[in-house]
């Protein structure tokens, strides 16, 4: 059966849609109200109140911890400054993702890794014969992620933490009301935002100081139809949507590389790691592929549905499918998420794109279905993120 | 110490002195450190009481890979081989005993005394063994094919592994290919009637495993066993003069001969890895020695999950090396005698006792034996075998008094409550002592000295994983391609310049020389 996260007792009676959907065996709301676009403004112009406890989330300690860190993910963990966050994926032998997530360096010899899927047993191999303990924690902790402009004020209001000095990807220990959290500057929405780690045992405490010390600032419990736009925006990862875990796949061209993934950035190949000679090996061929932006034409859009008689009919709800993208006649591509956005006033999607098809300002079309027929659409190649505000930064 | 080496071999058990040579002898500068005073490994003689000398680890070889004598000139380095005539003796309770003797002729007018159908089954029998040996014993003369492997070089090894089977002809092939996977039992049943011969040849299958005659792939051990050796000689045994000790010997003078530095009370802590590849190894105490070519004679356990720091190493390779069964199941009773045991069954000194004691009267003896050690416990009455080299080599024992060792099984390493400790391991010495009264009820008070290594013991003494005897159980789902593990089965590992050459690879255990002669062949092909 599908559990409650430790804030159902709250979440359950605000969801008036009754629209759950599974999340790592838990109940998530996909919204609160019966459509998300109140929930969506609030992420980019208030405070959204997202439950994220279903991460999982890993505790690492010991004197190998950088050791064993450093072995499987793709990042410099030595570089990893005490109270600092880093975002990055892990690879399997091969160089293809198995995971991505963040890692909280709670101290000089603990950590906090969080994930999508489950990870222990690749963990728990990759620590053999190190000096490290590795502990679920995913059920005993809870998460909340606090995003939009006002979630300083409301933060700073709620608990003891000096958020002014907290900087982007960095951590801070707080007590909010008294209940002990650790607060990262953190998100999945591109925005300033916040996410707060804490007891499961306190958890409904902690969201009813939230709720009370956010209401003046539009606080708004929000959903994942909510934070699906918010992230395609941001141009984000969604696992499972935009990349299969190289360990999932049933055949090798569905697994990804990091460079594949736009994550080129995140990966160290100087250090030792799993994956490294594979990926030194790509890096050194170049990829085939890239994970970049598409901006769809309007004037295109118009132009397919008006021969149907149709306005352009937009997805307001991000679509999660594999959507073919084509250079002339030839197919170069696949767009994997893709939403109407409402911030940018774009039709915006996230694709792979072969590498020769992926430069920037590359005309591309997409496929749309418009009356049951495949129709084909202008787009643009653009670099992501499509929403980049300053605030998420600062 | 700051000569420089090309090679350094971990370890002087037998096969690391083997390979030592012949990578000596293409001219490589080796240096072979080993952690014990003194050299051998397993093949150790030791004098354990004053004036009584024992070989504490193996007591007989079946044979050694005959290149060997010759390209090492062994036998000027003091090596002489003697066969045990009769190969076997095995006394039974209800007054019964069989040899099997090294004349075909003589061991089938031994087994009429018991049954007229299984001595006129022998020959046929000995010739199905032969068949089959011959089959391996052109596997084990060269590196296995790594199955997984598309290159053509490997497809091609393959394809010859399979001619050579079909050389044996269709009937014979598809007999030998019948057996392989089968159970001693099942194989034994097929040919013989009588308890106590099925349970003396069953018992070779089942040797260092943890396993009992009724498991598959038992059939497969016994006829590793009796790889080489000539048709119609079953549970065959040759004896070093002097002791077993006396082959590492021949093997240090012949490894010294080709320049090979040998230095004992050197214990390697690690295995330093520069830029993924081996480049020496670090001694307890801090010393440090930098080579080209590092190769262990260590187990792969140790080499890899002690000797080498993890991260050097892939997720997978890692779990699979974890994944290697070891669970030791021998022990070692080594015993000083006042006089020499006497035989109910065949009373006084004769030529019995002068070939290997096999306490295995029938296969369900040591099925029983083997269903006590799946539980955890020692067995109630274990397989013993037993031999007393001073009648051959009276110098190993005091005039007139005798040395006589017994490989015990089973043994479980892992015991389901508690370890093996000081009243444990003198339980497993009575019980040894108390088995082998049964049959020569005078040995109790023949005994002068008792010493008794438990699986722990061999654990600690020679550096063997859970005292597996074997570097690495060998059963079906770790031998040839699959030894130490799927994918590197040609000696060499994930780190470049690191090899095995112990018993933990192909062929795999028991005193060979084989895996030695084949790391120090695949290494010199990638070092050139
Ligand atoms: C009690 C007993 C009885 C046996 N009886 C028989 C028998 O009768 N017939 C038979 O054929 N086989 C028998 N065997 C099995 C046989 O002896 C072995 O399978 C075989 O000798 C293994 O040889 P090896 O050279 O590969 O390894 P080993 O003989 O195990 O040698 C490995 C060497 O490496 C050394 N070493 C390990 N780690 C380090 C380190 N870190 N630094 C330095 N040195 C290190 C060890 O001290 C050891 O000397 C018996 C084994 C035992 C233990």
């Amino acid at each position: 059966m599908l559990r409650g996260t430790p804030f159902h007792e709250r979440t359950a009676p605000l969801c008036q849609a009754q629209n759950w959907r599974r999340w790592a065996g838990y109940l998530a709301a996909s919204s609160y109200e019966l459509t998300h676009d109140r929930e969506y403004y609030a992420i980019r112009s208030a405070a959204a109140l997202i439950d994220v406890s279903p991460l999982y989330k890993y505790v690492i300690r010991g004197s190998d911890a950088v050791r064993f860190l450093n072995r499987v993910l793709t990042r410099d963990v030595a570089g990893c400054d005490m109270h600092q966050v880093m975002y990055g994926p892990w690879c399997n032998e091969a160089g293809k993702v198995i995971d991505d997530g963040t890692l909280q360096r709670l101290g000089e010899e603990s950590f906090r890794l969080t994930s999508a899927e489950p990870n222990l047993r690749w963990l728990c191999d990759n620590a053999f014969g190190l000096r490290v303990t590795i502990e679920d924690d995913s059920d005993t902790t809870a998460a909340l992620a606090l995003q939009g402009p006002t979630s300083r004020e409301i933060l700073n209001n709620v608990s003891d933490a000096d958020l002014d000095s907290l900087k982007y990807f960095r951590l801070a220990f707080a007590r909010a009301g008294n209940i002990p959290v650790t607060i990262t500057r953190t998100g999945y929405t591109g925005d300033l935002g916040y996410e707060i780690w804490a007891d499961a045992q306190q958890a409904i405490r902690l969201w009813d100081i939230l709720m009370d010390g956010g209401r003046s600032y539009g606080i708004t419990p929000s959903g994942i139809y909510a934070l699906d736009v918010a992230r395609v925006e941001a141009g984000l990862l969604l696992i499972g949507v935009d990349y299969i875990p190289a360990n999932r796949a049933l055949i090798e061209a569905r697994k990804s590389s990091p460079f594949e993934l736009g994550l080129g950035w995140a990966v160290r190949l100087e250090k030792g790691f799993v994956g490294q000679e594979a990926l030194l090996e790509e890096w050194q061929r170049g990829p085939a592929w890239q994970f970049k932006g598409l901006e769809l034409d309007w004037n295109s859009l118009e132009k397919v549905y008006a021969e149907f008689g149709l306005p352009p009919e937009l997805p307001m709800i991000a679509w999660r499918t594999s959507v073919p993208v084509y250079a002339g006649a030839a197919q170069v591509g696949y767009a994997t998420s893709g939403c109407w956005s409402p911030t940018l006033k774009k039709y915006i999607a996230l694709a792979h794109l072969r590498s020769a098809h992926a430069e920037r300002g590359t005309s591309v079309e997409m496929e749309v279905t418009v009356e049951h027929r495949r129709k084909k659409a202008a787009a643009r190649v653009v670099d992501l993120p499509f929403f980049d505000p300053e605030r998420k930064r600062s | 110490m700051n000569d420089t080496y090309d090679a350094i071999v971990i370890g002087a058990g037998h096969n690391g002195l083997i390979t030592a040579a012949y990578v000596a002898k293409a001219g490589l500068r080796v240096l072979v450190l080993e952690r014990r005073e003194l050299v051998g490994g397993t093949a150790v003689t030791e004098e354990v009481f004053p004036g009584f000398k024992f070989d504490t680890g193996a007591h007989r070889i079946s044979r050694l890979y005959p290149p060997l004598v010759t390209d090492l000139k062994l036998a000027d380095h003091g090596l002489e081989l003697l066969p045990l005539d009769p190969t076997v003796f095995a006394p039974t309770l209800d007054g019964g005993h069989l040899s099997l003797w090294r004349n075909p002729e003589n061991t089938i007018d031994a087994i009429r005394q018991l049954s007229d159908k299984d001595a006129a089954s022998w020959n046929g029998f000995a010739a199905l063994v032969a068949k089959a040996t011959g089959l391996l014993e052109t596997l084990y003369e060269s590196s296995p094919p790594e199955a997984l492997s598309k290159k053509r070089k490997d497809r091609w090894a393959m394809l010859r592994m399979a001619g050579r089977l079909r050389r044996l002809g269709k009937r014979d092939m598809v007999e030998v290919l019948r057996i392989l996977p089968m159970t001693a039992v099942e194989l034994l049943d097929e040919w013989f009637e009588t308890d106590v011969l099925k349970g003396t040849l069953g018992a070779a299958g089942i040797t260092g495993i943890f396993q009992g005659p009724m498991a598959a792939g038992t059939a497969y051990l016994f006829l590793h066993q009796h790889v080489g050796t000539k048709q119609g000689i079953l549970r065959p045994a040759l004896r070093v003069r002097g002791g077993t000790g006396r082959l590492a010997q021949a093997l240090a003078g012949a490894a010294r001969s080709l320049g090979v530095t040998i230095r004992t009370g050197a214990w390697v802590e690690r295995i330093i890895v520069e830029d993924g590849r081996a480049a020496g190894v670090a001694l307890v105490g801090g010393e440090e020695i930098v080579a080209r070519q590092v190769i262990s004679n260590a187990d792969p356990k140790r080499t890899f999950l002690d000797l080498v720091d993890p991260v050097n190493l892939g997720t997978e390779f890692l779990r699979r090396v974890r994944n290697i069964k070891f669970n030791g199941v021998c022990a070692r009773v080594n015993l000083a005698l006042g006089e020499l045991p006497d035989f109910s069954s065949l009373p006084g000194d004769g030529p019995h006792l002068r070939g290997l004691i096999s306490i295995s009267p029938s296969l369900r003896y040591l099925e029983r034996a083997f269903d006590d050690a799946k539980y955890g416990e020692l067995s109630r009455e274990p397989f013993l075998e037993a031999v007393i080299p001073s009648l051959t080599d009276p110098s190993l024992a005091p005039q007139g008094k005798h040395v006589m060792s017994i490989l015990v099984q089973y043994a479980p390493y892992h015991l389901k409550d508690g370890v093996w400790d000081e009243s444990r391991c003198d339980a497993l010495g009575d019980r040894v002592v108390e088995t082998l009264a049964k049959y020569a009820p005078n040995i109790e008070s023949a005994i002068l000295h008792r010493q008794v290594l438990t699986p722990l013991d061999l654990e600690l003494v020679f550096g063997l994983t859970e005292g597996n005897i074997y570097h690495g159980e060998m059963t079906l789902d770790q031998l040839i391609f699959m030894r130490p593990v799927p994918g590197w089965a040609r000696y060499n590992a994930p780190i470049k310049d690191l090899y095995l050459c112990g018993a933990g690879t192909h062929p795999g255990g028991g005193v060979t020389g084989a895996p030695g002669y084949n790391a120090a062949r695949e290494i010199l092909k990638r070092v050139k």
